[in-house]
């Protein structure tokens, strides 16, 4: 059975046709699908594409940023206002897969990739999906716990409120090969302070786990404390509590689990 | 099976052909345009030597589906000698034995082409940066890195 | 940049040369550049079918059924190649040059031996199609125990990998499990030794990873003969080697190669050559089979793994007394080429030194891993890894500086080395002192002077006494030959056969078939070139 492209004009009659055939698959900027189908998965005999601006829309001058899901990493580094998120896109791929890979797309990245959508956890970030009943927001933890039946859902965008400031997030991607590659590992930080008090602290990890997790035991550490030395250590050995990394070719799983907390020390602690 | 019709710019000129459903760019150019100046290494996004521009922009082209290139302009390395003379970034990798086996070569000067038709003079980071998704198994790298900087420079100069 | 230095030596050098110390381009760089140079995939054939492979999902296992029907049905098929449909089923790379058994299948027979073993060919009219059809091949496994480690191999009881080699190692000369080299008593060394220091090394299989993956187009050509498109690295290597599988004389085949997307030992094994040209036999059009990535790397074979143990005995003025090696190299399930790895392995025992007393064992041992192969020094590069780490820990155990140490160890022109041979032409010294200053390394003025040239030969050009081993010398051993080369001399050349009908070949008992390749390898065989 060969493959069928459907093209649609709307983001809806995508999402339409995507729920009602479980071989289809939606096309972003093909660096899953495309790659899936290269390798002879023949689960896929279904393409989905939609040319629907909204999709590539990106929203960055208030205090809430939204992005089309089919947003690329490319257009997120050119846009100054979307200065917070230029480190997590620029760890992705080289300057082709960057051209192509986009915000939604990520989001169904398995380790070792999938490091934007770390960042977009840290930053609470909220999904709007369009399924066989209509478009609905999720809270991105709930997206990436079900993302495994996600399949059938169209992610329209993305949106997560500005960090106060630089400082208040943080990002950090450990590759074996510079300046690119598959992450070991992926941390990202969101910060709030509130009189010189972290106040909502969130942490976000990649490839610690089978999908991006948070941190919380290591949040806790930090809740509503200043950020010294003594907290950050206590963050720091807390980081694997909740983690379920595992072995592949970039690190084994007991790797990860030593390297998490140094990581996440050196993220903390503001060191390169 | 049915078949898609499709047409694109390849290196300038118009093409109209036929794809099946799913058929990728790399495909397309290699069997039914006949342009086998991208190479397939990996299908995967992993090794950048299918590396085409699309409207000037580097891209994967096995990664590309070939509909998305509808009207749209590919180039390749088929296209980048000017009439019978090298492109200066062709005679700089020539200059500075920055090919091995050459099966990176061409991904390598889209990558480089994407860099200097954008940004003429780049720092040696920046080339670095250019080039980070194509990968060389010879380890060239270092003489690729400087083949890009002197046509950079040559260029400038010329 | 490069720099010759043309002070060490002079009096040996020629500066009359041409080309040598002078910049000369690659004949091949305009086809690189221009994207012209002409890969084994860059031949695009009217009516190309699309050859890919069922591959075992288990390490060791029987294969109880392989069920093709659905398969068979699968939209686009147009043959499926099982194992009894290749001629000559059974092969072992270097049976070329008559050196170890047939022990490797093109097609699995009756048991699988590493997880990606190939069990049926598919050929069909697409890629995609092909991958439906393995889709829906049905293959009952009955698991076998598996053994991954190369100690546990060779012990008694362990599971047999290859029943070609029941004791899971390879057999050199129908008698030896192991190359083995002795030079002087190394254990009376070792007990009068001011240090001894025994380590373990252990290095991991490494993936080639070569930019274009191994693959091979063929064809039918005119006169019944094929034209084949290919990776490889040895091509007249993979032309005799197919000829053996397909049981036809090579000259049935034009083989095209020689541009190659990078290879690094990685594209001599002949893996897809033999199934392409097959189902070209078969089904009378051109059929490509390329590894894709995934393929390339999991189950392309890798530089294979090695553990090594070393046990110096050292004096407390550095002068290494002993060296007694015992060294693994993980085959894998098949030989392909890592019975010759292990003969490199013990030549190049003990490394660039004079050691009067050297002992060395060398297995090439067989695991349910993917087969090893070649790769830039196989058989050397672990060995030397071990050694020059070796070395910087004798050196710190007796407070040496290491590059000083490494000089004072340097085998120099005269030495008798372990192989009873002369050491000629060596230049390890000066290598040693170029580094250290280049690296601004002080060394002290005595270790600067030093020379290849000087203080060598004399005592330490004597072969010492050296036990036999405790254990009987087998009788003399015959000269190994496979099923393959025990054909009476008289047999000529067949011509070459009329095209086959889309029909499987013939099965056995077939003919007396050609003889292949050639006689002599001196590596192998240790006979010398000069």
């Amino acid at each position: 059975m060969a493959v069928t492209v459907k093209t649609f004009t709307s983001a809806g009659e995508a999402a339409g046709a995507l729920s009602s055939d479980r071989s289809a698959r939606y096309l972003g900027g093909g660096t899953l699908v495309m790659r899936a189908l290269n390798e002879g998965d023949v689960s896929i005999s279904t393409v989905i594409r939609a040319n629907d601006q909204a999709l590539t829309r990106i929203d960055a001058s208030g205090p809430r940023v939204t992005l089309g899901a089919g947003v690329t990493f490319a257009r997120v580094l050119a846009e100054r206002d979307l200065a917070f998120l230029h480190a997590p896109a620029r760890s992705i791929g080289g300057p082709a897969v960057r051209n192509m890979g986009t915000v939604g797309g990520n989001l169904f990245a398995q380790s070792p990739f999938g490091d934007f959508t770390v960042a977009l956890l840290a930053l609470d970030a909220t999904v709007a999906v369009a399924g066989g009943f209509g478009a609905r927001d999720v809270p991105i933890e709930e997206f990436l716990q079900a993302r495994d039946r996600q399949a059938g859902t169209l992610v329209l965008s993305v949106s997560c409120t500005r960090p106060a400031s630089s400082e208040a997030f943080r990002y950090r991607k450990i590759a074996r090969i510079k300046p690119k590659g598959g992450a070991v590992i992926t941390l990202a930080a969101h910060l709030p302070v509130s009189g010189g008090r972290i106040a909502g602290a969130r942490i976000a990890l990649g490839s610690m786990a089978p999908t991006q997790i948070r941190a919380r035991a290591a949040e806790r550490a930090l809740e509503g404390r200043s950020l010294d030395a003594a907290t950050i250590a206590a963050a720091a050995s807390a980081a694997t509590e909740g983690t379920s990394p595992s072995d592949n070719a970039l690190g084994s799983a007991w790797y990860r689990r030593e390297i998490v907390g140094v990581h996440l020390r050196r993220l903390l602690s503001g060191q390169e | 099976m049915s078949k898609t019709p499709l047409q694109f710019r390849h290196n300038g000129r118009d093409v109209a052909i036929f794809v099946d459903g799913g058929t990728n760019l790399l495909v397309a150019l290699r069997e039914l345009i006949g342009d086998m100046t991208p190479k397939f290494g990996c299908g995967q996004g992993g090794c950048g030597a299918c590396s085409v521009l699309i409207d000037g922009e580097i891209h994967l082209s096995c990664l590309t589906l070939a509909e998305t290139a509808a009207g749209r302009s590919v180039e390749t390395l088929d296209g980048m000698k000017q009439g019978p003379n090298l492109h200066p970034l062709q005679r700089a990798f020539a200059d500075n034995f920055a090919a091995q086996c050459g099966y990176c070569t061409p991904g390598m000067l889209m990558a480089a082409k994407a860099l200097l038709d954008r940004n003429p003079q780049p720092s040696r980071d920046e080339v670095v940066e250019a080039i980070s998704g194509n990968i060389c198994r010879c380890t060239g790298y270092e003489s690729i890195i400087n083949a890009i900087l002197a046509a950079a420079g040559g260029r400038a100069s010329a | 940049m490069l720099e010759l230095r043309k002070d060490i030596f002079a009096d040996e050098r020629d500066d009359n040369l041409k080309e040598i110390g002078k910049g000369t381009q690659r004949q091949d760089m305009l086809g690189h550049i221009t994207g012209t140079s002409s890969y084994f995939g860059d031949h695009k054939l009217q009516g190309m079918l699309h050859l890919k492979v069922v591959r075992s999902a288990q390490a060791h296992a029987r294969l109880r059924r392989i069920d093709t029907t659905e398969a068979e049905r699968s939209a686009g098929v147009r043959r499926i190649i099982r194992s009894a449909d290749v001629p000559r089923n059974l092969n072992t790379l270097l049976s070329l040059i008559n050196f170890g058994k047939d022990d490797e299948p093109s097609l699995a027979v009756d048991k699988v031996r590493y997880k990606g073993e190939p069990i049926v060919a598919i050929v069909a009219d697409s890629e995609r199609e092909a991958f439906e059809a393995i889709a829906k091949v049905r293959i009952d496994y009955e698991p076998l125990p598996t053994v991954f480690d190369v100690e546990e191999a060779l012990k008694p009881g362990a599971p047999v990998v290859n029943e070609t080699y029941p004791k899971n190692a390879f057999i050199y000369h129908d008698v030896h499990d192991h190359q083995k080299l002795r030079f002087g008593d190394a254990d009376a060394a070792l007990a009068t030794a001011d240090h001894v220091l025994e380590q373990r090394y252990q290095m991991s299989p490494i993936e080639h990873a070569p930019t274009e993956t191994n693959g091979a187009i063929a064809a039918p050509d005119t006169n019944g003969r094929y034209v084949v498109y290919t990776s490889t690295q040895a091509l007249f290597f993979s032309v005799d080697t197919c000829a053996k599988i397909l049981d036809v004389p090579s000259n049935t085949f034009h083989f095209i190669g020689g541009t190659v997307g990078g290879g690094f030992g990685g594209k001599v094994d002949t893996l897809t050559e033999p199934l392409a040209i097959l189902a070209a036999m078969l089904t009378g059009r051109p059929v490509r089979y390329v590894f894709g990535r995934e393929e390339e790397m999991q189950y392309g074979p890798p530089r294979g793994a090695e553990r090594i143990f070393i046990k110096d005995g050292v004096m407390r003025d550095g002068r290494i007394v002993a060296r007694k090696i015992r060294a693994y190299f993980d085959s894998g399930a098949y030989t392909r080429l890592s019975s010759y790895a292990a003969v490199k392995c013990a030549a190049h025992l003990p490394g660039p030194y004079t050691i009067p007393n050297v002992h060395g064992d060398v297995y090439c041992v067989f695991t349910n891993r993917t087969p090893a192969t070649a790769m830039r020094g196989f058989g050397v590069t672990a060995m030397d890894f071990a050694i020059e780490c070796q070395m910087d820990k004798l050196a710190n155990l007796v407070g040496m500086d290491p590059m000083e140490f490494r000089i004072l160890n340097a085998y120099r022109d005269g030495d008798m080395k372990a192989h009873r041979r002369e050491a000629k032409n060596t230049a390890l010294i000066e290598c040693v002192q170029v580094a250290a200053e280049k690296a601004k390394w002080p060394i002290r003025e005595e270790f600067r002077r030093a020379s290849s040239r000087k203080d060598g030969g004399g005592s330490r050009a004597v072969i010492p006494p050296t036990p036999a081993d405790a254990r009987a010398r087998p009788a003399a051993p015959v000269q190994q030959r496979t099923s393959y080369d025990r054909l009476p001399p008289t047999v000529t050349r067949e011509p070459p056969r009329e095209p086959p009908p889309p029909t499987p070949p013939p099965s056995s008992p077939r003919p007396a078939a050609p003889s292949h390749g050639a006689t002599r390898f001196s590596s192998v065989f240790g006979t010398r070139r000069r």
